[in-house]
């Protein structure tokens, strides 16, 4: 079988296999070959210990998107919650310090715990799928990353749910978080769960970095990537170099209250520190929330307009030049703080062009409509609505992003309905149609169409109708974070609609886990690609097999599975004939910008170490939490021990014998 | 087929060099490490400039330990260096003195630190100052420890023969933290015992 | 409850119905701090809805126009091709989008310019102190004998531009007049600057824009736009010292200065405390607890023997008056006008 030249003729004895390489063969994937094998390679063990131990980005995958929307349903009953107590004038259902706790919890489920993960759920599923490769390039960091959110949401949640979860807001403005304001363990548990949620964010982030970079199916250059990509992609990086902003405030608020430092107190320090700090991080993530999710709109839309989407290369551009200025805006959350009036004027002039970028993309939405034939399915229902509301989301940034107007508008529930529109309009949207889209994918089955158009019009009109008039309370001066208002304000009568919206929107969020249960067991099976789609996670079964691709596919255009439909070349991807790499766990490495095979891959096989490192690091943040300094020791030595295992050498490479691989 | 994908050529297995995923995942570590301080020193010139020049210590910190401590520093960052050349060219026993010169002089560096922290009139609690710089050198002092324990894995494995003149990744790569953790030593140098010079 | 908000007066100089209806509202404002930037948000919310308006009809109609009529079939077997003449869109698209943006920009920078000082230097400063929860008055005169201090009702004279600067005792707050301007925070450990000026006589309520703890919600303020002489004679008012206590008052003061003179100031007498509001003319002022009790005998009864039950968290602690030491403290506290 072997072809002549494949293994070099030079390489005998010890040092050859150390020093292995290879020239992969190109073969025709048959279903007896090299399927059956690859499958005894790559699957993982059955049993606890194989579940704990598992690299697989599918399973990391659904267990993130499991988890986000565990979290979802948490941080959608908190606000259900908050919206009893603010249906009436001076109600009384919530005390104060609990209604102040929900909000709070409320911020940061949906924002750290679900927005980000979901995406992260969806990308780390997808990736190696739609990039035509066999796993992220750091399988066990993705593990590891999975492990690290799941800690970090129980750390979170440990205090909420007996009374002293976090009551300061997301965004917990010193000095009211500091000891003397605020003596009680909440705020350390807000701390220390954000900066260990920020490990998991980081390590994931690199994990996308380089899986994009080198992970790509040869032929797929740059421009030949999926949006979705380039939306995470642009996240990640951002991610990189913003959330130690944050982990840091986290961290020296912390020092300030348990070490007597003086980062933000207002004699010594600087209470405003923290507001920079925050914010420097917080709008970047702001668009990292949304940019993957934009990516998913940009990739499925065209599915269901028949027809490629219209500019790749500006969109593309303006995802990555949105990221870039968001970098730019922060000080747009500190306009009534004092700067001065020059600084003011930049930052408003910062927060305005960047909605140039996102312009890019409605346009280009749009267009794809007006040029496509439409197909009204669900998905396509969630995306095209998701045009209009980030529409909405984006008119009403650019009235906060103006300095005066902001003066007015900040801290009102203007902004509530802003940021509403923008993290439900452009991530729950796109993220339930990418549900609807990718769940044949997911699970092998379809979810019910009709089900699905009930529950796309529930939602649709239960989130305008609760977060809409929002836009109106906030006009007529009412206040964010209040736990009550008096009768004389003019806005009980909107309150209650909001209210009642908010029900309804919850109703139809129900409605889709209605059908994603029912759909689980009693959907129709789904066909490899059940929606006619462009894009190589198509290509394979559904769902996939645990190797992702029998042989590496080779790719020629951005849509490798409607080349022969738009006939806009002579040359084919293809997708049954390529390499052949079957000795262990290997994928393909590539080169960053043009995708030229470079390298095989050695994949790590699963690991508890991931685990393991998870579980110490949590052990190091929960001891520190009640000062028991012997166990976060315990923990560091845990951490020291499973990250030594994971990076122990390997000293064998490439010339596992064909008959060894696991038997 | 069409293609334009260069085939038909050996293809190295596994991690080798730059050209590994590990090489690239160290980098994205960098850049939200050097984020990081990035952030930690915006914090010291941002209250620095709130507080105005009296807020200095006085007298400004002084060079007396720092400025061979950085030497010191640097001349480690040359020994992983040369240890490095040194598997390259099949040489195991350059690799093993570099990285064993290395690890000596980053623990030489971390003792001077801690003789210039027991120096300090001021405190973690006394002041913002006294916090920055705790805090900070604190920092860094931790990357120094990371990295020393990094340096003494790899000088472990070195010294059972796991590395090869083509195949270090693990050599490189622990070089590389170590050169970047002295590059921030510079800034950090810079920030607190140089900047205060230069207004005076 | 907030019914102390005195509408008559502005009804009386032609402000309309809304701001009675609405007292938070900034869709009307009444003074050159405030109007440049109304103009503007009525500027943005009408350029937004029609914006969005556009799209949304954009997007609809395209889906209706260009849909597949009534295909039941698979969405894998319907065609794919690519129809040119997408991509110009985009940029016909951008062009009236950037243009927008740059009036946008335009009109902010001269409102910005517009309500960065006032036309005239403000004859009057008051030093507002943003505390949790409630907000402390200095009025600082030519002389200490010039000086007083009051709490959560602030009087300015019409048609005048008076300067505020912003202290905060505590945590973060955010001074917020809406019918006169926009929120300008009061951060610990810095003096903010901003101005206000009023130029119908009216009354004008106010809240913290910052969440700053547990009763954040109540936290309000108002504003009282006096004709000058009513504004002066306001003023003398306040700068006397309590009235000498009558024999009748006297063991109510006597109480008071013992239960309540440790936090609470009333000049000219023991009580020096500096922790909560000073009470020196309490009774001139409409509202209790920072705008959330209409000052009533009732109100200040309830108030004074459990705070915690109304405003919970309120760092006033419950008293252990009898009910006649009680009415024995109110009679005194409604001796200072």
């Amino acid at each position: 079988m072997s072809r002549p030249g494949a293994t070099r003729p030079d390489q005998a004895g010890k040092e050859a296999t150390w020093e292995g390489a290879r020239d992969p063969r190109i073969v025709d994937a048959t279903a007896e070959f090299p399927g059956p094998r690859l499958k005894r390679i790559w699957e993982t063990k059955p049993g606890l210990l194989g579940w704990f131990a598992t690299v697989d980005h599918k399973e990391i995958g659904k267990r993130y998107i499991v988890t986000a929307f565990l979290m979802l349903i948490a941080g959608g009953l908190e606000a259900l919650a908050i919206r009893l107590q603010l249906s009436r004038a001076d109600q009384h259902l919530l005390t104060p310090e609990q209604y102040n706790q929900l909000f709070t919890m409320h911020g940061v489920t949906m924002i750290f715990l679900y927005a980000s993960p979901v995406l992260s759920g969806f990308s780390n599923f997808l990736w190696p799928l739609l990039l035509g490769s066999r796993d992220m390039a750091f399988p066990r960091l993705n593990a590891l990353s999975y492990w690290i959110y799941l800690a970090a949401g129980v750390f979170l949640y440990a205090g909420f749910v007996v009374g002293l979860g976090p009551d300061d807001g997301w965004f917990n403005y010193v000095p009211y978080a500091s000891k003397t304001f605020n003596p009680g363990v909440n705020i350390d548990i807000y701390a220390l769960g954000l900066i260990l949620l920020g490990i998991s964010t980081t390590v994931g982030s690199a994990n996308f970095v380089v899986s994009f970079l080198r992970t790509r199916a040869p032929g797929m250059s740059i421009n030949r990537v999926p949006i979705l990509t380039w939306g995470t992609l642009t996240a990640s990086a951002a991610n990189l170099l913003a959330v130690p902003s944050v982990s840091l405030a986290f961290f020296l608020l912390w020092m300030d209250r348990q070490f007597d430092t003086h980062f933000f107190d207002a004699s010594q320090g600087q209470p405003l520190l923290w507001q920079h700090l925050f914010w420097m991080f917080g709008h970047p993530w702001v668009y990292a929330i949304v940019l993957p999710a934009m990516g998913m709109v940009s990739d499925a839309l065209p599915t269901f307009c028949r027809r490629p989407l219209v500019g790749y290369t500006p969109v593309a551009l303006s995802t990555v030049a949105t990221m870039a200025l968001g970098f730019g805006v922060w000080v747009h959350h500190m306009f009534a703080t004092g700067l001065p009036t020059v600084a003011l004027s930049f930052f408003s002039g910062a927060s305005l062009i960047i909605t140039i970028p996102s312009a890019v993309a409605v346009f280009a939405w749009t267009a794809t409509i007006w040029t496509g034939r439409p197909v009204i399915r669900t998905p396509f229902l969630f995306f095209a609505s998701m045009i209009v509301l980030f529409v909405i989301g984006g008119v009403s940034g650019v009235m906060t992003g103006s300095v005066p107007v902001d003066w007015q508008l900040t801290d009102t529930y203007f902004v509530v309905a802003h940021i509403h529109y923008v993290l439900i309009g452009i991530n729950v949207f796109p993220v339930i149609g990418a549900a609807y889209y990718w769940f044949p994918k997911f699970t092998g089955r379809m979810l019910n169409e009709k089900l699905g158009q009930w529950n796309f019009w529930t939602m649709f009109v239960g989130f305008n109708l609760g977060f809409f008039p929002m836009h109106l309370l906030g006009l007529l001066g009412m206040p964010r974070r209040i736990y009550a208002y008096s009768a004389g304000m003019g806005w009980e009568t909107t309150n209650l609609i909001v209210t009642l919206g908010a029900f309804l929107f919850a109703f139809g969020v129900l409605l889709f886990l209605i059908n994603v249960a029912w759909s689980l067991r009693r959907g129709p099976a789904a066909a490899n690609d059940p929606w006619g789609g462009a894009t190589l996670e198509w290509a394979v079964a559904s769902p996939p097999p645990v190797y992702n691709f029998a042989v590496i596919p080779q790719v020629v255009s951005r849509h490798p599975l409607w080349e022969d439909s738009l006939a806009e070349g002579e040359a084919r991807s293809s997708l049954t004939r390529g390499l052949l790499l079957d000795r262990g766990r290997e994928t393909i490495g590539t080169t960053p910008l043009d995708g030229q095979p470079n390298l095989i891959l050695e994949m790590p096989g699963d690991s508890l170490s991931p685990v393991i490192l998870a579980a110490g690091l949590s052990l190091v943040f929960a001891a520190a939490l009640g000062h028991a300094w012997w166990l976060t020791g315990l923990g560091v030595l845990i951490c020291v021990a499973a990250l030594i295992t994971w990076f122990w050498p390997r000293r064998v490479h490439g010339d596992v014998p064909r008959e060894s691989a696991h038997g | 087929m069409a293609e334009a994908i260069r085939y038909g050529q050996d293809l190295p297995v596994g991690a080798r060099g730059r050209n590994s995923t590990g090489w690239w995942g160290l980098l994205c570590l960098i850049a939200t490490e050097g984020s990081l301080f990035a952030y930690l020193l915006f914090s010291y010139v941002y209250i620095a400039i709130q507080r105005g020049s009296a807020w200095l210590p006085d007298p400004h910190p002084s060079l007396k330990l720092a400025g061979p401590n950085t030497l010191i520093l640097l001349a480690s960052s040359v020994c992983v260096w040369w240890a490095e050349r040194g598997i390259k060219r099949n040489h195991r026993g350059q690799l093993l003195a570099g990285l064993a010169a290395a690890v000596i002089l980053g623990t030489a560096f971390l003792g001077i630190q801690v003789l210039e922290w027991s120096g300090k009139d001021f405190s973690l609690s006394s002041g913002s100052y006294g916090s920055l710089y705790f805090v900070i050198t604190g920092f860094h002092m931790a990357h120094v420890i990371v990295g020393i324990a990094i340096l003494l894995c790899v000088l472990g494995w070195s010294a059972t023969g796991a590395f090869t003149r083509r195949r270090h990744e693990p050599v490189t790569l622990g070089g590389l933290y170590w050169h970047f953790v002295d590059v921030v030593w510079l800034f950090v140098f810079s920030t607190f015992y140089l900047s205060p010079r230069l207004i005076g | 409850m907030f019914t102390m908000v005195r509408f008559p007066v502005a009804a009386a100089f032609g402000h309309g119905p809304s701001s009675t209806a609405w007292p938070m509202s900034y869709l009307t404002t009444a003074g050159p701090r405030a109007d440049p930037v109304t103009a503007l948000v009525w500027g943005l919310i009408l350029l937004s809805i029609a914006v969005s308006f556009l799209i949304a009809v954009l997007v609809v109609w395209g889906v209706l126009v260009r849909r597949v009529p009534g295909s039941d079939e698979g969405v894998a077997s319907m065609a794919v091709s690519r129809p040119a003449g997408g991509l110009k869109w985009i940029w016909i698209g951008l062009v009236p989008t950037v243009g927008a943006l740059v009036v946008a920009l335009i009109w902010t920078i001269y409102a910005i310019r517009a309500v960065d000082s006032p036309g005239q230097s403000p004859a009057l400063t008051i030093e507002v102190t943003g505390h949790q929860w409630w907000w402390e008055l200095r009025y600082p005169g030519s002389s200490p004998n010039a000086n007083f201090t009051s709490a959560n009702e602030i009087h300015i004279p019409v048609g005048e531009p008076v300067l505020i600067e912003l202290k905060a005792a505590d945590v973060i707050h955010s001074f917020w007049i809406p019918a006169l301007g926009g929120k300008t925070d009061a951060i610990p450990g810095r003096t903010n600057l901003t101005w206000i000026q009023a130029d119908r006589p009216g009354v004008y309520r106010g809240q913290c824009g910052e969440f700053c703890g547990l009763q954040h919600a109540h936290m309000a303020l108002v504003v009282v736009a006096d004709p000058p002489e009513a504004f002066e004679a306001w003023r003398q008012a306040q700068l006397r010292p309590a009235p000498q206590a009558h024999d009748t008052v006297r063991a109510g003061q006597a109480l008071f200065d013992a239960h309540c003179g440790a936090c609470h100031t009333v000049s000219g007498t023991a009580a020096g405390g500096i922790v909560g509001p000073d009470l020196t003319h309490v009774m001139s002022r409409s509202t209790l607890a920072a705008g959330m009790l209409r000052n009533t005998r009732a109100a200040r009864l309830g108030w004074i023997s459990n705070p915690q039950a109304l405003k919970p968290g309120a760092r006033m602690p419950a008293t252990d008056l009898s009910a006649r030491e009680l009415a024995g403290v109110e009679s005194y506290l409604e001796t200072l006008r």
